[in-house]
């Protein structure tokens, strides 16, 4: 009953038009080298000389001597999914996810022992630490995110993706915002707002990419032919258009010249605080929660083979998630300057986000309700089922922490960082490692992975990896936040805050070995990827395409 | 696929009917457990609102029936701390540091008030114990530049070391090399002079000691006992501000060194200073 769909190709037309556009990059960027005084920034124009270069040639190539036809193999329900742009992502997720772990435990080990930071500015922790954070949550996470929408997208649609460059611009051009924004940090360009340090050329070429992205994922669902549009492409929408959103209005800045990396921010004082950390908090609502239960409501049922627990769950909770997680963000802000009204509704919004979150965690475990035998065999399921346990703590701990009376124990303490890394290292990471675990032998066209065995290897080391990180943190930040509120019999602070630091360091070392650890699973997991990709082991290629029925 | 909702076995629920790449739905109801919290929560949220500030209104905002007021509350901390200190700081004002010092249950609390303050301020350079390091002189010895009497420490305390205060105390040793007083053979004959000052077995070059009487002597005394009054350090107790080998007191000559420290007249309160004045006198040093 499906319509064979005719195979993709690509037109004259879109091949000049995208060319045309990155030569005119070519020559902003060259201007730039030209004028700029900043040696980092010429640096950067190099780097989008280079890039925009080989993107013209790609362009050209795409297509060439085929009369623009694009080879792909139809799947057996007569679709021709655009899977190689999935590779790439999936590729490059293993790749960033590696490189922000590392980044992550240099950083974690800087902490204990200071001397690391070899008294260079390159390797000073406040240029590392946002290299770790956008290296895990924009270069992994993101190209995770990217390449599962890709793929849930065509699959519960039924429809390849919307345009034959478009999909790879988004994935090269992503790669160049990363590459940009890495390089930067390390040469010291920064505009100081958590989760958002690029400067504003950065941000204008991030924006260009997320407009196309969400172009491509919007054709995609309007090529569909399913009549109705599936729960996790709901999130993944929610996911694209809100970030394009929180990136827009909390980088309005002017720059001091077109062709100097400075800018400064269109918000005064409080105001831009209140605009950054709405933007902070949605930037974990909205990208590491909103789109990684896009992940999960695909993979979950897909792996562990039932339907999903509740279709009205999932309706209730998700417009639940969207309208109340915007207001949460001045829980970041409590007992600061911020009016006091606005940490009022910082405060009580976050506590009624609490179930809305976990309406996503009902939904994910209750699917594996008739298949929980399941997970004796099968730590692929397992991996994802702890991640939404893990989502279900986190998201307990979060609302938990925006209480004012916690909040003015934990702020600022080292518990703040343990709660991140339970989301990130818990949720995040273990939903992606289980969909990447799903995704090679799919995309790779092979039977199984190359080893079941190592899979659960991965996921004890990393376990118990992710319960040091925890629990070193949440005892640090409690002790931390006591002995900097603890007051002699005379009213006099008990501890000075260099003994507070001191107090720190057993703890740190914890921590790393924790993160070292996570590391180690991860690399696991890469070469078992790689192997499977191989073909090696179990992973006996398959001739004939997955059944999608 | 849009099919027929079809029965679950194991749930003993229908589906939705919906199916997309194999995923159905089960049509479950909400779970009631959920649904309560979430309208509790809700319910809680609003109570708070009626009873804190809360919700913009066009020109304000609305203050809440408790009037709780977040300002107000941490400066009635504030006050309550400051009233709970303010007999023994009131005390110490009042009385001379030497008083202080003999009235048990006064010194007590300038010792708790002097820890807790030199723990977050002078910790920093002088090290946690006042052990000092290079540059930061060691609280503990009796060794003082500007010399260690309570009223000595207190005011080196209150106008710094070459900072902005107007009173500031200020030294000003030459830069016998850059200013071209002296040569490089000059300067470390002088040099060795000086390590011979506190170390019998090193003996001084010729004239050295010519040197020494007709650039140095005029700060650091004839005899190199030093100069409290100008912050001209005792030369012969082999105790060294930035190390006594003959390659560093060599570039101290030379360059000169002149370190600073910062002024704390309007940085701490008064009677912190005198807390912390007697806390550093008690270390051990203290004259």
């Amino acid at each position: 009953m499906t319509k064979l769909s005719s195979p993709p190709a690509v037109s004259g037309l879109a091949k000049g038009l995208t060319s045309l556009c990155l030569g005119v990059g070519v020559l902003l960027a060259l201007f730039i080298v030209a004028r700029t005084t900043s040696s980092a920034m010429a640096f950067h124009g190099y780097i989008m000389i280079i890039a925009f270069t080989l993107g013209i040639v790609a362009i050209i190539n795409l297509g060439f001597g085929k009369g623009g036809h694009i080879t792909a193999e139809a799947s057996p329900a007569g679709v021709y999914y655009n899977d190689a742009v999935i590779k790439a992502g999936v590729i490059a997720s293993a790749f960033w996810g590696i490189a922000a772990f590392l980044a992550g435990i240099f950083i974690a080990w800087q902490l204990a022992f200071p001397v690391l930071d070899f008294d260079l500015p390159w390797t000073n922790f406040g240029r590392l630490r946002p290299l770790h954070t956008s290296a895990a949550i924009f270069a992994f996470g993101g190209n995770v995110l990217i390449a599962t929408s890709f793929y849930v997208v065509q699959r519960t649609c039924k429809a390849r993706l919307a345009g034959e460059i478009a999909p790879w611009f988004v994935f090269w051009g992503y790669q160049l915002f990363i590459v940009l924004a890495a390089t930067g940090y390390l040469l010291g360009i920064t505009q100081s707002k958590e989760y958002a340090e690029p400067e504003w050329y950065v941000d204008i070429w991030l924006t260009i990419v997320w407009v196309v992205y969400l172009l491509v994922f919007l054709g995609t669902l309007m090529r569909r032919k399913e009549p109705h549009i599936y729960v996790a492409n709901w999130f993944y929408l929610a996911f694209i258009i809100t970030i394009a959103m929180l990136h827009l209005i909390n980088n309005l800045a002017v720059p001091v010249s077109f062709a100097e990396p400075k800018s400064y921010s269109l918000f005064p004082g409080v105001q831009d605080a209140l605009v950054q950390w709405w933007y902070g908090h949605n930037a974990v609502g909205f990208f590491l929660t909103a789109g990684f239960l896009g992940i999960m409501y695909y993979f979950i049922p897909k792996r562990a083979e039932r339907p999903v627990y509740s279709y009205r769950l999932s309706i209730v909770h998700f417009w639940s998630l969207i309208f109340i997680y915007i207001w949460a963000g001045p829980h970041h802000l409590l007992y600061t300057a911020l009016p006091e009204w606005t940490q009022t509704l910082g405060m009580t919004f976050s506590i009624i986000l609490w179930m809305p979150s976990w309406g996503g965690m009902i939904n994910g475990l209750m699917t594996l309700s008739g298949a929980w035998d399941k997970l004796r065999t099968d730590p692929v399921l397992k991996m994802m089922m702890v991640s939404v346990a893990f989502y279900g703590m986190s998201t307990f701990e979060g609302p938990m922490m925006a209480i004012k009376a916690v909040n003015g124990l934990s702020h600022y303490t080292n518990w703040t960082i343990g709660h991140v890394h339970s989301g990130t290292l818990g949720w995040v990471s273990y939903v992606s490692f289980g969909a990447l675990y799903c995704l090679v032998p799919w995309l790779w066209k092979r039977k199984e992975l190359y080893s079941i065995k190592l899979v659960n290897i991965h996921f004890w080391i990393s376990t118990v990896g992710i319960v040091l990180y925890i629990t070193s943190m949440w005892v640090a930040g409690i002790m931390q936040g006591l002995m900097w509120r603890a007051y002699d019999s005379l009213g006099f602070l008990k501890y000075s805050f260099v003994e507070t630091v001191e107090a720190m360091h057993p703890y740190y070392i914890i921590r790393a070995t924790g993160g070292v650890l996570f590391l180690l699973g991860a690399l696991i997991m890469v070469y078992n990827l790689w192997k499977t990709a191989r073909g090696a082991g179990a992973a006996v290629p398959i001739t004939q395409a997955v059944p999608a029925e | 696929m849009s099919t027929e909702p079809e029965f679950d076995k194991h749930s003993k629920t229908y589906t939705t009917g919906h199916e997309w790449d194999g995923i159905k739905e089960l049509n479950t109801p909400l779970p009631r457990w959920w649904l309560w919290t979430y309208i509790a929560c809700i319910v809680w949220a609003v109570g708070y609102w009626i009873l804190m500030p809360a919700w913009p209104l066009v020109s304000s905002y609305s203050k809440g029936v408790l009037g709780y007021s977040q300002r107000d509350a941490v400066a009635a901390e504030l006050k309550d701390t400051r009233n709970s200190r303010n007999v023994f700081a009131q005390k110490l004002l009042s009385s001379n540091l030497e008083t202080i010092e003999a009235t048990p249950k006064l010194m007590e609390f300038a010792l708790a008030s002097g820890r807790a303050a030199f723990g977050d301020n002078c910790a920093g350079c002088h090290g946690s114990g006042a052990s000092g390091s290079k540059g930061y002189p060691n609280l503990n010895d009796d060794d003082w530049l500007w010399g260690g009497t309570l009223e000595d420490i207190h005011h080196t305390i209150t106008v710094g070391v070459r900072s902005s205060d107007d009173d500031t105390r200020e030294s000003d040793m030459p830069a016998f090399l850059t200013d071209e007083i002296l040569t490089k053979d000059q300067i470390s004959d002088v040099a060795t002079y000086v390590m011979s000052l506190s170390d019998p077995a090193i003996k001084a070059p010729a004239g050295s000691a010519e040197i020494f009487q007709d650039n140095c002597a005029a700060c650091h005394g004839e005899d190199a006992h030093g100069n409290r009054d100008v912050g001209a350090p005792n030369l012969t107790d082999a105790i060294w501000l930035y190390g006594g080998d003959h390659k560093t007191i060599t570039t101290t000559i030379s360059y000169s060194r002149r370190g600073v420290m910062p002024t704390w007249a309007g940085r701490l309160d008064k009677a912190t200073i005198r807390s912390l004045a007697i806390y550093v006198h008690a270390l051990g040093g203290g004259e």
